[in-house]
């Protein structure tokens, strides 16, 4: 076991991106992810790595598309306006297949909305936000230690895939202190040799790296349709997710990140007062782990989707339960959180409606 | 003696040769290339400086000039006006 | 042996360039510069969104082609990673001058060693003749058609004259493809604009006035003339900024 140290999620996904190798990082200050760039102006000097405080978001993310076409493991961050911007960045890295990290440590929207916790962009990260037939690898970790272990992960899956991965987070756990454990980086994967990257045709014939694709029938669909061959693979190779306590669970919450860990409280409450709930919590929100949903559909009275937004997360539950059980809804935006007893309650209302529909 | 070449199917038919030659040797054909654009003639190939003037204006990269008279390239379609 | 030919800088690949378009005459001297300074095989260009948008069609080096804009931002990325490559943009003056002058301005102003050449047409050519932020006061566009200036557009946005200002810039050099003369300037600046980064003293821009005769709807020869009457008097050529 390696040492504990007490770290904000901001300071520990940087400290994971520098052990991951990350070596190029650009960003804007945003509440509430400062610590990230302050963190990594002091941090990528010490090794050789290159910060730049970029004039925008949207500079930022095409400060990444180079550093990315150059080879180097590379990320930004901000938070959700921010986000909003470098969404034109993110299409053209991901029609470009080049790996990098974004983080979004999520605030209540929509506009400037406001600096609390939120996980309103949900569509966006996980639909595409962009322009285009494009995904992006969407991690959602639940503690502080899980930040540190998916942000090394994420630069890995980023190269092996050639994509952009995204860290979506929120305000709670960008902001909150807890004790991590720190080892060292590990290759999850066996990282492809990048034979793609800008460095001078020495030797070699000159290298493009573009998105724009003129011929219409063997030029733009076969890309496209390479690129989603690409993401049914992922699909099929990467959909984690991690189950609490649903074997014999007769109510099954859904929730992810730091609603999840919440919901953890509710469940232990609930169970003490009788009523059998579990949870599952996805840890990549795409790809989505719908088996996982089907699966407990068949076994489970009713699931229980817990959100901070208005109902974002519920349709990619739903569409995965396809009508199997009935899917019940607690949340709202804004900077709202739920409390272990606000999920208690509705927990308790749901088992109360089944046993008098039981009668 | 001094030669321009053309590569007649790079030639867009602008005319910025025709326009800065200094010697006023060089007009348009009255026939097209294969992308429909007239291309430049020498009128009177002995006036010929190789100044390469038509090869600084000309935005096509379809004029090579050779101060010696030597065919410049055999690789591809030239028309060699002077003869 | 031949005197003056196509350097191998460039491929053999025509270009979708309109006739008269002074974009042809840019891409040789950019490219005969490279040659001359035996930096091929270390160079990384990045084409912007505009008519150049294909120019890695046309140049045998390194490219990529980003955002609309943006590739001041993305020279930075590549350039801040592999400070020994030679890292040059190319942009029109929509992509330059409008919706990326932000990060024009800060990619001058950081003094990232890095080469931009932009190509100044007064016009948006790709996409059909609309106004650019350099289309002269009382020119005609498609989104101006009674002039620009009459209603509310505002005079052409100057740019070696707004980046003089800054600290940052190293060498800023206005310059025309409209006579043989200016031609020979041009190739002289851009070169200067290469050694400089070669020699790492910062940032370099050359603006290179250009013919648009399609979106212009003048012949060449008129083309040629509304560069060297109309827009060298709205864009006096010479160097605005040298820190030699």
């Amino acid at each position: 076991m390696g040492k504990k140290i007490l770290l904000k999620g901001n300071e520990v996904m940087c400290e994971a991106a520098v052990q991951a190798g990350c070596r190029f990082f650009a960003g804007y200050p945003i509440t509430p992810q400062n610590e990230v760039p302050e963190y990594m102006s002091k941090r990528m000097p010490q090794v050789d790595g290159v910060f730049v405080q970029a004039e925008s978001e949207l500079a930022a993310i095409n400060m990444v598309f180079g550093a990315s076409a150059s080879g180097v493991r590379c990320m930004t961050s901000s938070s959700s306006p921010g986000i909003s911007l470098k969404q034109e960045g993110i299409s053209y890295i991901a029609g470009a297949e080049l790996p990098c990290l974004i983080a979004n440590v999520q605030r209540g929207g929509p506009g400037l909305g406001n600096i609390r916790a939120s996980q309103a962009d949900y569509f966006q990260a996980v639909k595409g936000g962009g322009h285009g037939d494009y995904r992006v690898i969407v991690l959602a970790p639940a503690s502080v230690q899980e930040i540190y272990n998916l942000t090394m992960n994420a630069f890995d899956w980023a190269d092996y895939y050639r994509n952009p991965v995204m860290l979506l987070g929120d305000g709670i756990s960008g902001q909150m202190a807890e004790p991590v454990e720190i080892f060292p980086y590990k290759p999850i994967v066996d990282l492809p040799a990048k034979d793609y990257i800008l460095d001078g045709c020495a030797g070699r014939k000159p290298r493009v790296v573009k998105t724009l694709v003129l011929k219409p029938t063997d030029g733009l669909v076969t890309h496209n349709e390479h690129l989603q061959e690409k993401y049914k693979r992922i699909e099929n190779e990467l959909s984690l997710y991690e189950e609490y306590q649903t074997a014999d669970a007769d109510i099954v919450i859904a929730a992810y990140g730091i609603t999840a860990r919440i919901a953890k409280g509710a469940v232990s409450l609930a169970r003490k007062k009788g009523i059998a709930v579990g949870l599952i919590r996805p840890i990549t929100l795409w790809p989505f782990p719908s088996d996982a949903f089907a699966t407990a559909a068949q076994t489970t009275g009713q699931i229980l989707t817990v959100e901070m937004s208005h109902g974002q997360f519920i349709e990619d539950v739903k569409l995965a339960v396809n009508g199997a059980c009935p899917v019940e809804f607690l949340g709202k935006g804004g900077g709202w959180y739920p409390t272990e007893e606000l999920i208690l309650e509705k927990i308790e209302s749901m088992a109360a409606a089944t046993a008098k529909g039981n009668l | 003696m001094n030669k321009v070449h053309f590569d007649k199917h790079r030639c867009k038919g602008c005319g910025m040769c025709v326009l800065f030659c200094p010697q006023k040797i060089l007009r348009l054909s009255d026939e097209l290339n294969d992308q429909g654009f007239s291309y430049p003639q020498v009128s009177d190939p002995d006036r010929c400086t190789a100044c390469g003037l038509c090869f600084r204006m000309c935005p096509d990269c379809a004029i090579e000039v050779d101060k010696d008279g030597v065919k410049i390239s055999d690789k591809k379609e030239t028309t060699d006006l002077a003869k | 042996m031949p005197t003056l030919k196509r350097t191998e800088v460039l491929t053999d690949v025509r270009t979708h360039y309109c006739p008269g378009c002074g974009h042809g005459i840019a891409h040789r001297l950019v490219a005969e510069v490279i040659e001359e300074l035996g930096i091929r095989e270390r160079t990384i260009a990045i084409a912007p969104v505009g008519c150049a948008v294909l120019m890695y069609d046309y140049f045998n080096c390194d490219m990529t082609e980003c955002a609309h804009g943006r590739p001041p931002a993305m020279a930075t990325g590549i350039k801040r990673v592999q400070p020994d490559k030679i890292v040059f943009t190319y942009q029109g003056d929509g992509d330059l001058a409008a919706i990326g002058t932000a990060e024009t301005i800060h990619a001058a102003n950081r003094g990232e060693n890095i080469t931009v050449i932009f190509i100044n047409n007064a016009i948006y050519g790709m996409t059909g003749g609309q106004m650019a932020p350099t289309t002269l006061t009382g020119m005609r566009s498609t989104t101006s058609q009674d002039g620009r200036g009459k209603h509310g557009e505002g005079p052409p946005l100057k740019v070696c004259e707004l980046l003089r200002s800054l600290d940052g810039v190293c060498y800023l050099e206005r310059t025309a493809v409209s006579t043989p003369k200016d031609v020979n300037a041009a190739k002289r600046a851009i070169k200067k604009a290469f050694q400089n980064q070669i020699d790492g003293k910062g940032f370099s821009l050359v603006e290179v006035l250009s013919m648009c005769p399609t979106d212009w709807k003048l012949s060449t020869a008129q083309s040629v003339d509304f560069v060297n009457n109309e827009m060298k008097e709205a864009f006096p050529l010479g160097v605005y900024k040298d820190k030699g």
